[in-house]
């Protein structure tokens, strides 16, 4: 397993032992005291798909969704998730098949870098959440943009990555009305 | 890559003992809501800790309730949860519109009432990595004797850009504070206006024993008005580059007085009383007036990113926009 720095033992006080779920799966997870989050996905638990851009809370690449609101994981001390639930990109897809968001984020071209597209995904994943909840989901623009409002992309200029997560939403807001109309219903 | 430097780590449950942590003057504790603003200081060479106070598990910091004719808000409450209450949505619009401004949507389920209150100030200079800074030496808020944002300068005007503070100053509100002494909890309350200081230093006047737990502002009667404004150069992230709040207080359909705070300027908002405008109508020439008053009374200096001067020509234009909005039909109708 990858580690950032030495534990050194000259330091053992200053690790600690860190429950956690991570996309449903239950860690003890030993990190020293002032790692990130990000830091202990990363180089503890070798999840690499949450990045680190600024790596200080300007540009959203390390989104995750902590007890399922999306959480900047490089300002994040780990030992802030202590007992808490995260999601990362890795736990989108489902038995190999890519969530609806990964699937129109290829199929539209969504990505150029790449590098924003972990926490694009996340922002957009907890949106599609929100909207499936909601009583009568309507898919709005600004409300896309607000959502990604705290993930930059140097790339794209945003179009793709907006259409993608418009088609995704549109699927979302299919499904739920199939679901309201029930079994054998319009849809 | 941006590591943060080693540090312990506290996580209390109980206000008895976090206040008994910071009380330990060998422990070095600092208070850590959501950490948006601390960490990245500490990752930048701002500030150090010898070990964070993981404030997130102390329930006394939580919830928001009606406490006779005040609103009551627990300084851990997210930005996220103060901008989606209902009872704040209602009883302090203002509070919610500037709690939904701040940064961006990850930051606000982060960041919390309280730290964003004690917001650390910042400048052009001071909010550059430590690697950056050393090109230009020290400053007055690091290790050095010389502004480099206001040359010639003798104080730090590093700049408050809380958000909040602007709105909750407007609404009269005051904030609860305490600490361990004596072998028991000492509370005392300041008016939120009173809790800066003009040293970009040191402008949050709290011992490094206190904790800010709450805030308690009077829900305003139906006389009373207030808004509030922000202007950053991108709608999501950035912080502000003028951030106002405005307390209009009405005797019928005229103007009773009130008062203008303007955030973003230095290291604590200014506040402006507006008794000489009682009498006024709600009409368009009051709003123009209002605005020729920040204009008189606020200088936008260099410290924060952006032209100050295009600054200084911007805050009259929005404090007449916010006016108008505060105005709603009475203006349009005059």
């Amino acid at each position: 397993m990858p580690i950032a720095e030495p534990l050194d033992p000259a330091r053992a006080r200053r690790i600690a032992v860190v429950r956690l779920h991570v996309n449903g799966q239950a860690y003890a997870v030993a990190a020293p005291t002032h790692w990130t989050l990000l830091e202990l996905l990363r180089y503890q638990l070798g999840l690499v798909g949450s990045k680190q851009g600024c790596d200080k809370g300007d540009c959203g690449a390390c989104t995750v969704l902590l007890d399922g609101l999306p959480t900047l994981s490089c300002i994040t001390l780990a030992l802030s998730a202590e007992g808490r639930h995260v999601e990362t990109v890795e736990g989108l897809g489902v038995g190999g098949e890519p969530h609806p968001l990964q699937r129109q984020f290829a199929e539209r071209g969504a990505a150029q870098c790449g590098f924003c597209t972990p926490g694009m995904l996340m922002s957009s994943a907890h949106y599609l959440d929100e909207l499936g909840r909601a009583a009568s989901p309507v898919v709005r623009q600004q409300d896309i943009a607000a959502a990604l409002g705290g993930n930059l992309c140097r790339c794209t200029g945003y179009t793709k990555i907006f259409e993608a997560v418009q088609a995704a939403a549109d699927e979302t807001c299919d499904r739920a009305r199939a679901l309201a109309d029930g079994p054998g219903g319009a849809a | 890559m941006l590591r943060l430097p080693v540090f312990d780590v506290a996580a209390p449950d109980k206000l008895t003992d976090a206040l008994r942590s910071l009380a330990d003057s060998q422990a070095g504790a600092r208070p850590l809501g959501g950490g948006t603003d601390l960490l990245p200081n500490v990752k930048l060479g701002q500030t150090r800790m010898a070990m964070a106070l993981l404030l997130r598990g102390v329930g006394e910091l939580r919830g928001i309730e009606r406490r006779g004719d005040n609103l009551w808000l627990g300084a851990g409450n997210t930005l996220a949860q103060v901008a989606q209450d209902e009872q704040v949505r209602d009883a302090l619009p203002a509070l919610a519109h500037a709690a939904s401004r701040v940064a961006s949507p990850q930051i606000r389920n982060m960041a919390t009432l309280g730290g964003n209150l004690c917001l650390d100030t910042r400048c052009r200079y001071i909010n550059q990595s430590e690697f950056w800074r050393q090109a230009l030496g020290g400053c007055l808020k690091s290790h050095g004797s010389e502004c480099h944002v206001v040359p010639g300068g003798q104080g730090c005007v590093a700049a408050l850009s809380s958000d909040t503070a602007p709105a909750l100053i407007a609404y009269d509100a005051t904030v609860e504070i305490a600490s361990w002494r004596d072998e028991g909890v000492q509370t005392r309350e300041v008016p939120l206006a009173e809790l800066y200081d003009s040293d970009g230093t040191r402008h949050v006047r709290l011992e490094s024993t206190e904790l800010l737990v709450g805030v308690r502002a009077p829900v305003p009667g139906l006389n009373v008005r207030v808004g509030h404004r922000k202007w950053a150069v991108r709608k999501s992230i950035d912080f502000p580059l003028i951030s106002v709040a405005l307390r209009l207080e009405l005797d019928g359909a005229l103007a009773a007085g009130g008062k203008l705070v303007v955030g973003v300027l230095g290291p604590r908002p200014r506040v402006l009383d507006l008794k000489a405008f009682a009498g006024r109508a709600l009409a368009p020439d009051f709003a123009r007036d209002l605005g020729q008053l920040a204009f008189d009374r606020c200088r936008p200096l260099p410290n924060v990113p952006y032209d100050a001067e295009y600054r200084r020509e911007r805050l009259p234009v929005e404090v007449r926009r916010l006016a108008l909005s505060l105005f709603g039909d009475q203006a349009a109708q005059s």
